[in-house]
């Protein structure tokens, strides 16, 4: 100890600053790090507590117990094949194509998620395709095990056979009333593809339909209601965190063969083998076209154009979050403007729906904000990502499967966090990410389209999981449980009577008006909606 | 190797950078040990080159071992820097660690860069200060600055 002393004793004041000067320094790092640090999460928890937004799933619906559902699916395409993986039956090409993808790619995940998702005590009991190709599809790859499939030649046949509890209708949209409104009558539950309807007067004969039916359980498929953000954005709204929301623009852009619905033509296809007739249904009669057969999203007589086909999904998606049901008047336009192949419904087009009594509730003098517009735009000639944006006077929310909320630099409700510096417009106040633990793969263009909007898979514990699937079990389980599935009648009546007025502007070239009380579109003498919305010009 | 004497401004000048490396490793450091939600795993997993090496580290099983070895590695690196104790070992452990980040995203043409401040061919911060850090492990300069003064001194005064 004495010698310890000694020892520093002889040091000089140099020599001490010379052994034991890194020790503030590394204490005046070390703080200064750790302060910073720490005042950032106080902040951000700061932020968090003011906003107090609860970001939660929807509520996972009911047990798959009991006898098995007995189905039949009516449209063996493109998405009826994806509605059947959906209900866990693979086609057997499909299978096969995966497993040579996940060997060439070991992040290519498909086929594991496919065989990972669980089992929703079904039978795929019937299928209906005028198509002989497709429907022999169906059959080699669902007659197996304890799984017997049936071919029908017709919906009726397969409705009325007395072997399926339920059908999934997936035919294109000159046929989704007509197959929904026959099979609500014989009783079989019915998950009937977006847009619910193809013309104005059946929207109200389903409707009706529908209500004389209430223990049929009937869904629409947009299936992007079970998207994890959807709560969470809901929660936003109602805590008025945006404040009064004056515009919100939703849009659509693609730049492929797919995305324009130019699908391929089977080599198979011929007369012969297309039920053409049945195809046409109640459509005007056209001789055999293949072109029309295959790409029939092309015309107004089948198909319902970029209003119905893909501003459905857009109109649902904030039709959930904001409810803000049938807009009181449409002005739509638009053209042809990339794809001039013979199509007749625009690949260009914006639909405006005004809402003048429509309100998120706002932050300024009372009576001195109300009404918003919802703006629809979309071009098949470019795929330039806009996203989904919903404006309010306080802040703005870009809506996807992730959701991020941004201060509005003139926000009335947050100028005193602003003036503070507490807030900085341009940086997200708020941030929902329920990937946040997982990677994505996303196999093309289109598909990227489809992710960003949450309709080809959402999430739920951070995991993957096919929205579809998430949309069908719901359906499913309300015909075993009982409930009533998040689209159904209500939502179905305003999405198709929102869409339609948007087909209808764009063909009249005029604002299109609705009549709440009367629940009517507000029509001109001698005009017939239906002729208008349905005529190929 | 050189065993000319340096002049007193060269010992100053090798300190300064020495101290300044060591505020640079220890500051990320705790920037990163104060901030539970942090993670290599981004950073890791856009690697360029590499690439499987890095996926794997990044994979769940591992990211947080190699979280916490980083935030060990760069604190310790740091502290034995400023407060020079340990500074070859310091600058073996500050070069292992740079070679990591260089390779997970080196400056090659034809790569992509990802987010930088400047623009860089081949030759990018990391590299410098790896560099700088051989300077460093040739030139400790203990003597000069550093706590391990106190036992050496200690050493020569019992002696």
């Amino acid at each position: 100890m004495a010698n310890d002393n000694n020892f520093f004793q002889k040091w000089n004041r140099r020599d001490m600053l010379k052994t034991l000067g890194g020790i503030p320094l590394f204490g005046a790092v070390w703080y200064s790090g750790a302060s910073l640090t720490g005042s950032a999460k106080r902040e951000k928890q700061f932020l968090l507590e003011t906003l107090n937004i609860k970001a939660s799933p929807p509520p996972v619906s009911g047990p798959m117990s009991g006898k098995p559902v007995r189905l039949g699916i009516i449209g063996y395409g493109i998405r009826g094949e994806q509605l059947c993986r959906a209900l866990g039956f693979a086609s057997t090409a499909w299978l096969k194509e995966m497993h040579e993808s996940s060997v060439k790619n070991p992040k290519d995940t498909r086929l594991a998620e496919f065989k990972a998702q669980e089992n929703l005590n079904i039978k795929l009991a019937a299928i209906c395709d005028v198509f002989d190709t497709r429907a022999e599809k169906a059959l080699e790859s669902f007659n197996k095990g304890d799984n017997k499939i049936k071919r029908f030649r017709t919906h009726t046949e397969l409705i009325n056979s007395g072997e399926v509890d339920a059908i999934v209708i997936a035919a294109p949209d000159h046929w989704h009333a007509p197959m929904a409104i026959e099979a609500l009558n014989a009783g079989v539950h019915v998950y009937v593809e977006k847009p619910m309807t193809h013309n104005v007067s059946e929207t109200y004969i389903l409707r009706e339909t529908v209500l004389k039916n209430p223990t049929t359980i009937f869904a629409v498929g947009h299936q992007h209601r079970q998207t994890q953000s959807f709560l969470t954005a809901q929660d936003i709204i109602n805590k008025k965190i945006l404040g009064h929301v004056s515009l919100v623009e939703t849009n659509t852009n693609r730049n492929d063969d797919n995305g324009a619905w130019q699908y391929e033509i089977a080599d198979t296809a011929n007369p012969k083998t297309i039920d053409w007739d049945l195809f046409l249904g109640n459509a005007p009669k056209e001789d055999f076209n293949l072109e029309h057969f295959f790409r029939w999203r092309k015309w107004w007589a089948y198909g319902s154009g970029l209003s119905g086909d893909l501003m459905t999904h857009d109109y649902d998606r904030i039709n959930c979050i904001l409810r803000m049901g049938i807009p009181s008047s449409v002005t739509a336009s638009g053209g042809i403007y990339t794809h001039r192949d013979g199509r007749n419904v625009p690949d260009v087009m914006q639909v405006n729906m005004e809402y003048p009594d429509f309100s998120t509730g706002g932050s300024q003098d009372a009576g001195k904000e109300k009404g918003m517009t919802f703006i629809y735009s979309a071009t098949l000639g470019n795929q330039f990502d806009r996203g989904t944006v919903l404006m309010g006077h306080d802040g703005s929310m870009e809506l996807g499967n992730r959701i991020t909320v941004y201060a509005d630099p003139r926000s009335t409700k947050y100028a005193d966090l602003l003036k503070e510096q507490r807030i900085e417009a341009g940086v997200p106040i708020y941030q929902y990410d329920p990937s946040v633990n997982g990677t994505d793969a996303v196999t093309s263009a289109t598909a990227k389209y489809f992710a960003n909007k949450g309709l080809l898979w959402t999430y739920r514990d951070g995991k993957r999981v096919d929205s579809t699937f998430l949309h069908l079990r719901e359906w499913l389980s309300c015909i075993r449980n009982g409930g009533t599935p998040s689209c159904s009648i209500k939502e179905g009546f305003e999405e198709a009577i929102s869409a339609h007025m948007g087909g209808l502007s764009y063909k009249l070239g005029r604002r299109i008006d609705w009549d709440p009380i009367a629940q009517r579109i507000i029509t001109k003498p001698g005009e017939d909606l239906d002729a208008i919305l349905l005529a190929n010009k | 190797m050189n065993t000319q004497k340096l002049t007193t401004v060269q010992n100053y000048a090798l300190v300064l950078l020495r101290v300044l490396i060591g505020w640079h490793f220890l500051y990320e450091g705790i920037i990163k040990a104060y901030n539970p939600s942090w993670t290599s795993k981004g950073y890791l997993l856009s690697a360029s080159i590499l690439k499987p090496f890095f996926t794997w580290i990044a994979s769940d099983s591992l990211v947080s071992v190699v979280d916490t070895l980083n935030i060990v590695g760069l604190i310790a690196v740091g502290a034995s820097l400023l407060i020079g104790m340990k500074v070859r070992w310091g600058c073996i452990a500050g070069i292992l660690l740079l070679l990591l980040y260089y390779l997970a995203h080196p400056p090659f043409p034809g790569l992509p860069q990802g987010p930088a401040e400047g623009s860089y061919w081949v030759v990018n911060k990391n590299l410098i200060e790896m560099v700088a850090l051989w300077v460093i492990y040739q030139f400790p300069l203990i003597s000069v600055f550093g706590i391990e003064n106190l036992f050496l001194k200690k050493k020569t005064t019992t002696i």
